[in-house]
C-alpha cells in the first residue's frame, strides 16, 4: 500500500481544520502518516493522532520548525519522502509555501489545489479562478499535492494513531521569524465557519463595515469575510479576503452584503451550500448565483435583518 | 544589486475564460493577453527599488511563446532595463520554468528575485518556491511589504491568520501578493524607450533544460453551473427563508 505523508497545519498550539480535509484526500491514495513539525507541539501531535484514518503521526520538535519556515522544513520532508510515495499538504498559506519547495527538491511536478482524486495519479484541479476544471495525470514516481479544503470532507476524531518522534534537520540559518500581526477574534475561523457574512465595497469605510456587518455576524455566530475591493480599500484586513487569491470558503450559508460578484470573488465562495445576496443593484452578477436574493439598500436591510433574528 | 523579475503572459484578467468544446483547454485564440497581474506588481516593486537607489539593474525574463515579447516590452516600458525571452512554443510547467530561471540566475547573479505569487491562468503558485529550492536560497512568499536592509530583506507576508514578517538573507526569492503596491501605467516616453531596450531571445536548450511535461492534461471542462434561486421582497421574507434553513 502506498504511504502518504500529510503536512499538519497548525499554529504551534492548535491543529488547523484544513489538515482534516487533507487527510480525507490522502486516505484515497494510501496509508496516511501525518507530519507534525514545530516547537513544543506535543498537543498538536495528540490531536493529529485522533484524526480518523491516520495510521501514524511523526513528530519533529525543534525550534527551527517553530514558524514553519520553508527553508528549514523542506529538508526534513525531503528526508521522509524516501519512505513515502506522496506528500500532501492542505492548500493553506503554509502548505502553499512549503509544498513547491519540496516538489522541486524531489524533482517532481506539483499538483496544486486538487478537487478530487480520480485515480492513483489522476486528479481534478481548478484553473482560471475555477472557471475551468482540469483533469491531470502525473508521470512522476512520487507525488506532491496541495488539497483544496472545501472539496473534501473533514476527517473526524475516531482515530488512535501511534506517535513517533523523528530526527530533526536543524536550522539552515537563511531565514528567521521576526513577528506576526495575528487577528484575534471570538468568531469562528473563516474557512471552517458554518455561516459567513461577507461585505464588499458598498460598505463605505472600515467603521461602517464593522457597524453594519459585525452585529449580524455575531447574531448568527458567523465568520466575517470581505471582497478584494473591500480589503484593498482598507475596510477589512487581508486575512478576511474571500476569492481567487484570498481564501476559498464553502460554508452552509454565505451572506454576501454589498458585493457585486466579480469572478475573482465568486471563485472563492461559489461552492457554498446556500448563497444569500443583499445588494441594491438588481443587475449585480452575484444575483446570478444567489439562492436567495434581496434587492435592497444594505444600510437599511442589514440592521433590520439583525434586529429580526 | 541586480533584481531579476520572471514574468508570464496570460489571458487578461478582465476576459472570461471559455472552455473549448473539445475539452482540450481554454480558448485563447484572438483573446486579449496581458502581463500576469501579480508579475506586474513584481516589476513595479523592482523598478521602485531601482528608483530608490537600492537596485542597480532590473532584468525581466519570460518563458513562453514569441508573443511573450509583448509583456516583456510592457515591463521594459514600466522601467525594467533589459529582457530575456526564453522561447518555447509548447506549454512549460512550473518545474521546468524554475530550472530555466535557475540557470539564468546562476549566470546573472541577482541579489533579489521578485515574481508574482501565481499566474492567473493555471493558478499553480509554484515557480517562486521551486526556484528558491533549486537555488538553495530563502523564500518570502505572498509579500505585502518588502524592505531591503544591507545583506538581508524583511518580508511581510499575507498569511491565513493575518500578517507575518520574516528576515531573509540575500540573495532571496520574494513572491508578490496584491497589496504590495499599485503598479504604474507605462508612460508614453517609457513605451518609446522600451522599444530600444535590449531583448535577448533564447531557447530552453540554450540552458540545457528538458521541458518535457510531467503532467498530462486529460481534459478541461466547465465547472458545475449554479443557477439563480429565488428573490425575496423584503427583510421579513429573508428572515422567513433563513429560519427555514435553520440559520436563525
Amino acid at each position: 500500500m502506498a504511504q502518504i505523508l500529510v503536512w499538519a497545519d497548525h499554529d504551534g498550539a492548535v491543529l488547523k481544520d484544513a489538515t482534516r480535509n487533507a487527510v480525507t484526500a490522502a486516505a484515497q491514495l494510501g496509508a496516511v502518516h501525518v507530519l507534525v513539525a514545530g516547537s513544543g507541539v506535543a498537543g498538536v501531535a495528540q490531536a493529529a493522532a485522533m484524526i480518523s484514518g491516520v495510521a501514524k503521526v511523526l513528530v519533529a520538535d525543534d525550534a527551527a520548525y517553530a514558524h514553519g519556515l520553508a527553508e528549514n522544513v523542506a529538508p526534513l520532508i525531503l528526508g521522509l519522502m524516501a519512505d513515502h510515495d506522496a506528500f500532501v499538504a492542505p492548500a493553506t498559506t503554509t502548505g502553499k509555501n512549503i509544498a513547491p519547495r519540496v516538489a522541486a527538491l524531489l524533482d517532481v511536478a506539483q499538483i496544486s489545489e486538487i478537487l478530487s482524486v480520480e485515480g492513483p495519479k489522476r486528479f481534478t484541479r481548478p484553473i482560471y479562478a475555477g472557471n475551468a476544471i482540469a483533469t491531470v495525470e502525473s508521470s512522476d514516481a512520487k507525488l506532491v499535492i496541495t488539497v483544496r479544503g472545501t472539496a473534501f470532507a473533514k476527517a473526524g476524531d475516531a482515530g488512535s494513531a501511534q506517535i513517533e518522534t523523528i530526527g530533526t534537520t536543524g536550522d539552515r540559518g537563511q531565514s528567521s521569524f521576526i513577528g506576526a500581526e495575528v487577528a484575534t477574534s471570538e468568531r469562528p475561523e473563516l474557512t471552517s465557519a458554518r455561516v459567513v457574512v461577507s461585505g464588499g465595497r458598498a460598505l463605505k469605510d472600515a467603521p461602517t463595515f464593522e457597524q453594519v456587518l459585525f452585529p449580524l455576524a455575531d447574531r448568527l455566530g458567523a465568520a466575517v469575510g470581505a471582497s478584494r475591493a473591500a480589503v484593498d480599500a482598507g475596510y477589512a484586513p487581508n486575512d478576511c479576503q474571500v476569492g481567487q487569491t484570498g481564501k476559498i470558503v464553502a460554508p452552509e450559508v454565505y451572506i454576501a452584503v454589498g458585493i457585486s460578484g466579480a469572478i475573482q470573488h465568486l471563485a472563492g465562495m461559489k461552492d457554498s451550500k446556500i448563497i444569500v445576496a443583499i445588494n441594491k443593484d438588481e443587475e449585480a452578477p452575484i444575483f446570478q448565483i444567489a439562492d436567495i436574493a434581496l434587492v435592497a439598500d444594505l444600510f437599511e436591510a442589514v440592521p433590520a435583518l439583525t434586529a429580526s433574528l | 544589486m541586480k533584481i531579476m523579475v520572471p514574468v508570464k503572459r496570460v489571458l487578461d484578467y478582465n476576459v472570461k475564460p471559455r472552455v473549448k468544446a473539445d475539452g482540450s483547454g481554454v480558448d485563447l485564440a484572438n483573446a486579449k493577453m496581458s502581463l500576469n497581474p501579480f508579475d506586474e506588481i513584481a516589476v513595479e516593486e523592482a523598478v521602485r527599488l531601482k528608483e530608490q537607489g537600492i537596485a542597480s539593474e532590473v532584468l525581466v525574463v519570460s518563458v513562453g511563446q514569441a508573443k511573450a515579447q509583448d509583456v516583456l516590452r510592457t515591463a521594459l516600458a514600466m522601467g525594467a532595463d533589459r529582457a530575456i525571452l526564453v522561447q518555447c512554443d509548447t506549454e512549460v510547467e512550473p518545474l521546468a520554468i524554475a530550472k530555466i530561471l535557475q540557470v539564468i540566475a546562476d549566470d546573472e547573479a541577482p541579489g533579489l528575485i521578485l515574481l508574482g505569487k501565481q499566474a492567473i491562468d493555471d493558478d499553480s503558485n509554484q515557480v517562486g518556491q521551486m526556484l528558491a529550492a533549486l537555488l538553495g536560497r530563502p523564500q518570502g512568499t505572498f509579500a505585502s511589504k518588502l524592505v531591503v536592509e544591507g545583506d538581508h530583506v524583511l518580508v511581510t507576508r499575507e498569511v491565513d491568520g493575518g500578517l507575518e514578517t520574516l528576515r531573509l538573507s540575500l540573495p532571496a526569492i520574494v513572491t508578490t501578493d496584491l497589496r504590495l503596491n499599485e503598479p504604474r501605467y507605462a508612460s508614453l516616453p517609457g513605451i518609446m524607450k522600451a522599444k530600444s531596450k535590449p531583448l535577448a531571445t533564447k531557447t530552453p536548450a540554450d540552458y540545457g533544460v528538458d521541458v518535457t511535461p510531467r503532467l498530462t492534461t486529460l481534459k478541461v471542462s466547465e465547472p458545475a453551473v449554479r443557477g439563480a434561486g429565488i428573490r425575496v421582497a423584503d427583510v421579513a421574507g429573508l428572515v422567513v427563508k433563513l429560519r427555514e434553513l435553520g440559520v436563525a
